[in-house]
């Protein structure tokens, strides 16, 4: 057996393996969505939805746009990486069958071009050709050489922490950091002895030559070139880089509209195979700052793929939704979380067959304040007097009896128990006959929007709601000196998507300041109660860091539109704390 | 003769001066009011035996009128700088010596609003100890809705003991208060029906398990272990609360007339502030911090400064006088060495 028939074989057995995993893997995920998913696919394939995923692909899974705006030496890192590897295999086909002059060639000569390629070629553009292979090939040097420091020194990229990595991600990680180098001791082993590819390498290659024996370095060069992309391909479907594929197919099946309901099934897998563990999210996570630092998303995602999840980091999160903002492939980690919690929940139940059918009360509008708001009656207050004051017909659903919106028990995966109540407020909401439902607390306003079968009533939030009172000119509001800040509840903000109604609704009478840490980037106040593991010590750092983050603006207070929130920052006593509904209520302009 | 400055003029600040000035050194009160006495000329009576506050101000005034001590009313501690041994204190109009600086700047009411749920200054009809101490010296019972209250709630530790407000520690003095308000009330309106709300009661000195005892015996006050969680006005003025009866577990929800909280003691703002500019430490709670627990509560970290009262940990009158003199022997001993 000659050497050039079989070196490659590493090569060839590891990309066969690699590509059998992979499809099998998005067999198994297809067969195991729903029905109603495998409609969407076959709806989605042929429609516009499919170029974008090429697009968001290209843009995402090359590029890496979105990596690159939140930390950009990271970003060019994966980019190098992904668009060099790309490229190198593109082109170097394209240079490959340039020199048949055909597309029918045996594939191996244009991996290894250079091994099998060794006279003076002369088709068109060939020097460019050379020039461009070596280009792309230092381009995904500087990626690795990157890699490399990332590694060591992930402060140079501005991260505080890089994902810890097991036994088999090292095998990969070196494998991959081994491959282009030694690409590149391939490419100038040739060129030094047959003059084969750019001047540059050429001159390289022939200084090279004057202290080393080429000829006898060659074939074990190339060959472990060959063995370790054949380590790699073998290692890939059990390590992160796994997610070199699963994103593609990942953003694919999401903008087919492939989402998790509340159940685990195939999709959480297709999810967590996409992750990069670039690590964005470890750094975007407030717990952090209270020292806890084993339940970040990225974390969690390792562990359901490594099937060693805990309760421990299954349930020490905010649930804030900042890192899912962040992750640069889009990872839907709230849900994957949420329903991970549902599994271990489910085989609980709770009865609530004691509820009483109340009687509704006809209006045009009803108000629900929730339990949160009972807990900080100023909000509850503030709204009686809001909704006196603009004449609406309304009807306070829980002034005495207090029925739960559901939303506990259904993030608790108690659908059942929870349908109960939802059923039971639902009756009354329906029966009052009012076409506006007006919640204060964000918690409630999203179990009210998403779980609720009320078509014809509209569900708005207290900050959404007074704005519209104002706008139709049903309240008047005067001018304030007041100097405030708005701090966004995570439910209401990244949950909900209301950013501008409360700030519009303030600018009416406040001076609103604009701060660092808002919108979609706002912080979480450290009151969730989605969080089941973290202690009150570890929730008052986090307050108190946000807190003083507001003071560092000297505003005159805070103003949020969440009760948890303005309970969780009172307790501080850093800053005054106000509902948005309470700082409307002091600027009401009285009419007369 | 040394010069001693004694910051705040309440109890433990006038005891410390007297004591000092007793033992022939020149003092001078730094006063923020316009008159001494403190908290306590906001106060009724004083458990566990009701001697009238105004006794205990009588008494003060009394003391302090027998020495040469110099007060300065309507100032506030600007800047504290140190000379070696000597203290240059800086109020708004003056620069005082000092070779020794007492603290005695007491606590503040734990603000109850923080506590939003109980609903104290949304609700009218929910007040504190301190407003509670005020009608009595009104002889003012009535609700918001000028009706005579038929069932009064009174809620133990709203502040202390409470990790939700950052306040872990026990304040101590209102578990008795809260007793002998309860019976004063009693007095005052021997119809009504009045329940304390407590997670357990420390009755800790000299007659206080005794008041409790004559509490539940003679005057039908009904003690209930649990939180307070929720409270609220129902649209018929009332007042609703939701807690648990911890003892036959079960929750409840009662309707009442009148809620009295009993707010913790805190270190005041203005105390961290003073701490600040002498380089004192402080503990977690909030308190000034004592070298010694032991043998020098009143010793500070920082030379030639002491603490007496309320400002190193919650006390009653009783024990914040004795702790003012202990002080003000410590302080002696200390003048000895310079």
């Amino acid at each position: 057996m000659k050497f050039d028939d079989i070196f490659y074989y590493p090569f060839l057995a590891g990309t066969i393996y690699l590509f059998a995993v992979i499809i099998g893997r998005f067999i198994r995920w297809f067969l195991g969505l729903s029905k109603i998913d495998k409609i969407r696919i076959r709806k989605g394939f042929f429609s516009v939805k499919t170029l974008q995923s090429i697009w968001e692909s290209i843009r995402e899974g090359l590029l890496h746009f979105k990596m690159y705006r939140v930390n950009k030496l990271l970003g060019y890192m994966h980019m190098s990486f992904a668009l060099g590897w790309f490229l190198l295999i593109v082109v170097g086909h394209i240079e490959t069958s340039c020199y048949y002059g055909t597309l029918n060639f045996p594939f191996q000569h244009s991996i290894f071009y250079r091994y099998f390629i060794t006279e003076q070629t002369d088709f068109p553009g060939h020097v460019f050709f050379a020039y461009a292979m070596e280009f792309l090939l230092f381009y995904v040097l500087s990626g690795v050489l990157l890699a490399y420091f990332k590694r060591f020194k992930s402060k140079l990229f501005g991260m505080k922490k890089t994902t810890r990595m097991r036994y088999g991600d090292h095998i990969a990680l070196t494998s991959l950091w081994l491959i282009f180098p030694t690409r590149f001791f391939c490419e100038i082993c040739s060129a030094g002895i047959y003059a084969n590819g750019s001047p540059i390498f050429n001159a390289i290659g022939a200084f090279a030559g004057q202290y080393l024996p080429l000829e006898s370095l060659l074939k074990p060069l190339w060959a472990f070139y060959s063995i370790d992309l054949g380590i790699f391909f073998c290692a890939m479907p059990y390590t992160r880089y796994m997610h070199i594929f699963a994103e593609i197919n990942y953003i694919f099946l999401k903008n087919w509209g492939i989402r998790l309901k509340k159940r685990v099934n195939t999709f959480t897998m297709a999810e967590v195979y996409s992750c990069s563990r670039c690590g964005v999210c470890i750094d975007a996570c407030q717990l952090n700052l209270a020292g806890i630092k084993n339940s970040q998303s990225v974390y969690v995602l390792k562990n359901i793929r490594n099937k060693n999840l805990t309760d421990e980091v299954l349930f020490n999160c905010l649930l804030c939704g900042k890192c899912q903002e962040i992750c640069p492939v889009g990872i839907d980690v709230n849900n994957l979380r949420i329903t991970q919690r549902i599994e271990t929940t489910l085989q609980y139940n709770s009865s609530y067959d004691y509820l009483e059918t109340g009687i509704a009360k006809k209006s045009d509008v009803v108000y629900f304040a929730g339990c949160m708001t009972h807990l900080t009656p100023a909000i509850k207050k503030a709204m009686l007097k809001i909704l006196d004051q603009s004449g609406e017909n309304y009807w306070f659903m829980d002034e005495t009896k207090a029925p739960c919106c559901g939303r506990p028990l259904m993030l608790a995966g108690q659908f059942d128990a929870a349908q109960k109540l939802i059923d039971n407020n639902q009756k009354l909401i329906l029966d009052s006959g009012a076409k506006t439902l007006v919640v204060s607390c964000p918690i409630c306003y999203k179990v009210f929007k998403e779980d609720y079968m009320m078509p014809d009533v509209e569900v708005r939030h207290h900050s959404e709601y007074i704005l519209d009172l104002v706008k139709q000119g049903k309240l008047t509001l005067k001018q304030s000196d007041k100097k405030i800040v708005y701090h966004d509840p995570c439910e209401l903000g990244r949950g909900s998507g209301i950013y501008e109604q409360p700030r519009e609704l303030l600018s009416y009478s406040n001076n609103l300041v604009p701060i660092n840490n808002e919108k979609e980037k706002a912080m979480c106040c450290g009151g969730s109660l989605a969080n089941l593991k973290i202690s009150m010590a570890e929730r008052n750092i986090l307050s108190e860091q946000v807190m003083n983050e507001f003071a560092s603006y000297n505003p005159d207070y805070v103003v949020t539109s969440c009760p948890l929130c303005k309970k969780t920052f009172a307790k501080t006593d850093i800053l005054p704390v106000k509902d948005i509904a309470e700082v409307v209520v002091e600027n009401i302009e009285n009419k007369n | 003769m040394k010069n001693i400055v004694v910051i705040g003029g309440g109890i433990a600040g006038v005891e410390v001066a007297c004591m000092m000035a007793e033992t022939g050194n020149r003092v001078t009160i730094i006063e923020r009011d316009n008159k001494l006495g403190g908290k306590l000329n906001n106060w009724y009576c004083l458990f566990p035996d009701f001697k009238k506050s105004d006794e205990i101000l009588n008494y003060i005034k009394n003391r302090i009128s027998k020495f040469n001590i110099e007060v300065k009313l309507n100032s506030n501690v600007e800047k504290a700088e140190r000379n070696g041994n000597t203290w240059l204190v800086h109020t708004e109009n003056a620069i005082c010596k000092a070779d020794a600086v007492i603290i005695a700047t007491g606590y503040q009411l734990f603000d109850a609003t923080r506590k939003e749920e109980l609903g104290y200054k949304i609700y009218d009809n929910v007040i504190t100890q301190a407003d509670m101490e005020q009608r009595f010296r009104e002889g003012n019972f009535l609700t918001s809705y000028g009706k005579k209250p038929e069932r009064i709630a009174i809620v133990h530790c709203v502040g202390s003991r409470d990790e939700k407000c950052h306040n872990m520690y026990c304040s101590k003095v209102c578990c008795v208060t809260g007793v002998k308000q309860a019976i004063e009330i009693n007095k005052f309106l021997p119809d009504a029906q009045i329940f304390c709300f407590y997670m357990d009661l420390r009755m800790y000195d000299k007659f206080f398990e005794e008041l409790y005892r004559t509490a539940q015996e003679q005057h039908n006050i009904q003690f209930i272990r649990g939180r307070v969680s929720e409270v609220s006005e129902t649209p018929d003025q009332h007042l609703s609360i939701k807690t648990e009866d911890t003892l036959s577990g079960r929750p409840m929800k009662m309707k009442l007339d009148m809620v009295i909280l009993l707010a913790g003691m805190e270190t005041k703002k203005n105390t961290k502030e003073i701490a600040d500019k002498f380089g004192v430490d402080r503990e977690i709670s909030g308190f000034l911090k004592s070298k010694d627990f032991h043998i020098g509560a009143g010793i500070l970290t920082q030379k030639g400064v002491f603490a007496a009262g309320t400002c190193i940990a919650p006390m009653s009158i009783k024990e914040t006088i004795e702790n003012a003199r202990s002080t003000a022997f410590q302080v002696n001993e200390y003048l000895k060495t310079l």
